[in-house]
C-alpha cells in the first residue's frame, strides 16, 4: 500500500493536526480531565466519601450486576442474531437488520416509556400477568437489565456482522466435510474466527451498559439503594450539592469503561486479520 | 462401486445447473470433470459431498446410498479452490481436526498427523499458522486435512486454480504421484483441459449441466464425440469443411491430390513452436486456417509471409465434419 506519509510536512500538516487536537481537547480530554481533577481536588477525600455512603455503593453494585446481565443477554442474542442475519436467507431480513439499529437512532427515554407501557405491574400490557407470577420486571433489576441490554444491543451485531460475512463459509464447510456437527463446527470454527469481534463488541457494549442512564431512569422508579444505577447517582448527589461523591463516581464510571478499552486494545492481536 | 450417480437435476430459480445426470465413476482411479466455467461441475461435485442437495436423483458412494445422507456422515474428503484453511489453528491442528471431531485417541491422533505431514512435505511447517505458508503448501495442507480422515472418495474443487503457473503445475505432478501412492477414488474439478488430460485417468466433460462425453484422456482427445469436446480439449481450426487440430494438418511448398491452397498472412513464433495463419485461396472456405509447426519443419520449408503453401490433413488425424 502507497504510504499517506510521503509528501513532505509543511505547515498545513501542522495545522491540520492542531484543528483536530483542538477539537478533541476541547470537546473530550479537558472536560473529562476537570471531572478526574474535581475527583481528586481534597486528595481521596472524595472517594473516601462516595465509597463509605451506602447510596453510592449500593448504585455501583446493581449497575455492575446490570451491565453484567446485559452483556451477557447480548453476547448470546448478538451472535445469534448475527449469524441469522448474515447465514441465512430468508423473508424480512432487509426489516431484522434496519430493527437492530433502532436502540441506537430512538432516545433510550422513549426505550424507558416503551418498556414501562409493556411491562408496568398495574398498566402494562405484559406486568400485571408477570406479576402474578412473581415476577416484577418495572421499577426493579429485570426491567432496568431489559432497558440496558436493548439500549445496546446494536454494538455487538454491527461488530461480527461485517466479520462473518468477511471470513465466508468455506470454513465451516470444510469443518463439516470432515465429520463435525453444527455445535462443533460453531465452537471450533466459527466462534474462535469471530472472537476479537464479539470481544470488542461486548466491551463496548459493557461500556454502553455502564454509562446508560435515560431509559435506566424511567423504568427502575430511581429508588435509593433499590433501584438506582451509578448514573442516576451522580445526578442526584450533583443536583443534592455532593458534589465531591457525584465527581468520584464520575471518575471511577469512566475508569471501568476506559480500563475495559485498554485491556482490549493491549490484548488485540496487532494483525489479526493477516492471509487471505 | 465407486460413486454412482442417477439422474441427478439440479436448478438454482430458473437456471438448470445440472440435467439429467447418471454418471459411474470408477473406484480408485483419478477422475477429472472438465468444462467451462458455469458448466455444472463444482455444483456437481458439491451434490456428492453433500455441501450441495440435488433436486432428484441418487448419489452412492462405494456401495452406499448417500443421498440422503447430511455432509458430515458421508467420509468424504474435501479440497476446496480457496484452501479453507482453519486460519486460527496450526497446520498440525487443521490436519488432525477431522480426527480430533472423530474422538480418536491422542497418539494416534499425533502419529497419523505426523505420517500425513510427511506425506504432503509439511513436517517441518506443523506449528507454522497456515497464513505463515505460500498458496502450494496451503493447499497440500488441506489435501492433508481431507486425507487424515481416510475419507472413502477425496473430492477436490479446482484445487490449483488459485496458483500460478507454476507452483499449479509441480503440484499437479505431484497430485498425480500421490494419487499412485495413496489410490483413493479421486474426483477433481478442473476447467484447465491440459491439467485434466494430465493428470486423469478418467475424464468427464460437462457443458451447461449435460455430460458431453466421459472417457480415457485419449480416447476423448483422439475420438471426441462432439464438436464441442473436440475444441475444448485443445485448439482446433476449420480446414475446409473439417474441423482439426492445427498441429494435425501438413504444410507444403508443392501441390499434391486433395489439398488446400493458400498464403501465408500470419507468422508468429512460440518458444519451439511456429503458429501460421494461412488464409485459403477457396472463395467456399475463405476463413484463415490456423497451423502449428515446429521451427525445425519450418526453417525445413523456408516459410515466410507471403509464401503460397498447401496445406491436408496429416495421415492418422482426427477430424469432424461440420
Amino acid at each position: 500500500m502507497a504510504s499517506r506519509r510521503a509528501q513532505p510536512r509543511t505547515v498545513g500538516t501542522y495545522a491540520r493536526r492542531l484543528l483536530v487536537i483542538g477539537y478533541l481537547f476541547l470537546l473530550v480530554i479537558w472536560p473529562v480531565a476537570l471531572v478526574v481533577q474535581k475527583t481528586f481536588e481534597g486528595g481521596l477525600d472524595n472517594l473516601q466519601t462516595a465509597l463509605s455512603d451506602p447510596v453510592v455503593t449500593d448504585a455501583l453494585q446493581l449497575t455492575v450486576v446490570v451491565a453484567l446481565w446485559a452483556v451477557a443477554i447480548n453476547t448470546v442474542f448478538g451472535v445469534g442474531i448475527s449469524l441469522l442475519l448474515v447465514r441465512y436467507e430468508f423473508r424480512g431480513r432487509g426489516i431484522l437488520s434496519a430493527l437492530i439499529d433502532l436502540p441506537l437512532s430512538v432516545s433510550p427515554v422513549v426505550v424507558g416509556l416503551a418498556l414501562l407501557l409493556a411491562y408496568g405491574g398495574t398498566n402494562g400490557t405484559f406486568g400485571p400477568a408477570l406479576e402474578d407470577i412473581g415476577l416484577q420486571v418495572a421499577f426493579a433489576t429485570p426491567g432496568i437489565i431489559m432497558a440496558t441490554a436493548f439500549v445496546s444491543l446494536p454494538l455487538v451485531i454491527r461488530e461480527v456482522v461485517p466479520v462473518l460475512h468477511e471470513i465466508g463459509t468455506e470454513q465451516e464447510q470444510a469443518a463439516t466435510s470432515l465429520g463435525a456437527g453444527p455445535w462443533q463446527t460453531f465452537w471450533r470454527i466459527t466462534l474462535p474466527s469471530i472472537k476479537w469481534a464479539l470481544v470488542y463488541g461486548v466491551v463496548l457494549s459493557l461500556a454502553r451498559a455502564l454509562g446508560e442512564f435515560g431509559a435506566v431512569k424511567i423504568i427502575s422508579g430511581n429508588v435509593a439503594q433499590q433501584t438506582q444505577t451509578a448514573t442516576l447517582v451522580v445526578e442526584q448527589k450533583y443536583q443534592d450539592f455532593e458534589q465531591g461523591s457525584a465527581y468520584a463516581t464520575s471518575f471511577l464510571l469512566a475508569l471501568i469503561a476506559v480500563a475495559a478499552l485498554v485491556v482490549v486494545t493491549i490484548l488485540r492481536p496487532k494483525d489479526d486479520s493477516d492471509g487471505d | 462401486m465407486g460413486i454412482e450417480i442417477r439422474g441427478v437435476n439440479k436448478n438454482f430459480g430458473d437456471f438448470v445447473a445440472l440435467q439429467d445426470i447418471d454418471l459411474s465413476i470408477p473406484s480408485g482411479q483419478l477422475t477429472a470433470l472438465l468444462g467451462p466455467s458455469g458448466g455444472g461441475k463444482s455444483t456437481l461435485l458439491r451434490i456428492i459431498a453433500g455441501l450441495e442437495s440435488s433436486d432428484s436423483g441418487t448419489i452412492e458412494i462405494e456401495g452406499l446410498d448417500a443421498t440422503g445422507l447430511p455432509a458430515q456422515k458421508r467420509n468424504v474428503g474435501f479440497v476446496f479452490q480457496h484452501y479453507a484453511a482453519f486460519k486460527h489453528m496450526t497446520v498440525e491442528k487443521n490436519v488432525a481436526f477431522g480426527l480430533e471431531i472423530r474422538k480418536k485417541p491422542k497418539d494416534e491422533v499425533k502419529r497419523r498427523v505426523a505420517e500425513l505431514l510427511k506425506l504432503v512435505h509439511l513436517e517441518q511447517f506443523s506449528h507454522r499458522l497456515p497464513s505463515q505458508l505460500s498458496g502450494g503448501q496451503r493447499q497440500r495442507m488441506a489435501l492433508a486435512r481431507a486425507l487424515a480422515i481416510e475419507p472413502s472418495v477425496l473430492l477436490l474443487d479446482e484445487p490449483f486454480g488459485a496458483l500460478d503457473a507454476k507452483v499449479r503445475k509441480e503440484l499437479r505432478e505431484w497430485l498425480r504421484r500421490l494419487h499412485d501412492e495413496v489410490h483413493v477414488t479421486t474426483v477433481f474439478v478442473t476447467h484447465d483441459q491440459e491439467e485434466a488430460l494430465e493428470v486423469s485417468d478418467n475424464l468427464v466433460v460437462i457443458n451447461d449441466g449435460r455430460i458431453e462425453q466421459v472417457g480415457s484422456p485419449d480416447d476423448l482427445y483422439d475420438r471426441p464425440a462432439s464438436e464441442f469436446v473436440l475444441s475444448f480439449l485443445g485448439p482446433v481450426t476449420r480446414l475446409g469443411d473439417h474441423l482439426i487440430r492445427p498441429h494435425d494438418i501438413d504444410i507444403t511448398r508443392y501441390e499434391h491430390a486433395a489439398t488446400t491452397s493458400g498464403t501465408i498472412t500470419r507468422w508468429t513464433r512460440v518458444g519451439f513452436e511456429i503458429r501460421l495463419e494461412v488464409t485459403p485461396d477457396d472463395t467456399l472456405h475463405p476463413d484463415p486456417v490456423q497451423v502449428i509447426v515446429t521451427r525445425t519443419e519450418a526453417t525445413a520449408l523456408q516459410l515466410n509471409e507471403g509464401d503460397t503453401v498447401w496445406l491436408r490433413p496429416r495421415a492418422g488425424a482426427e477430424t469432424v465434419v461440420s
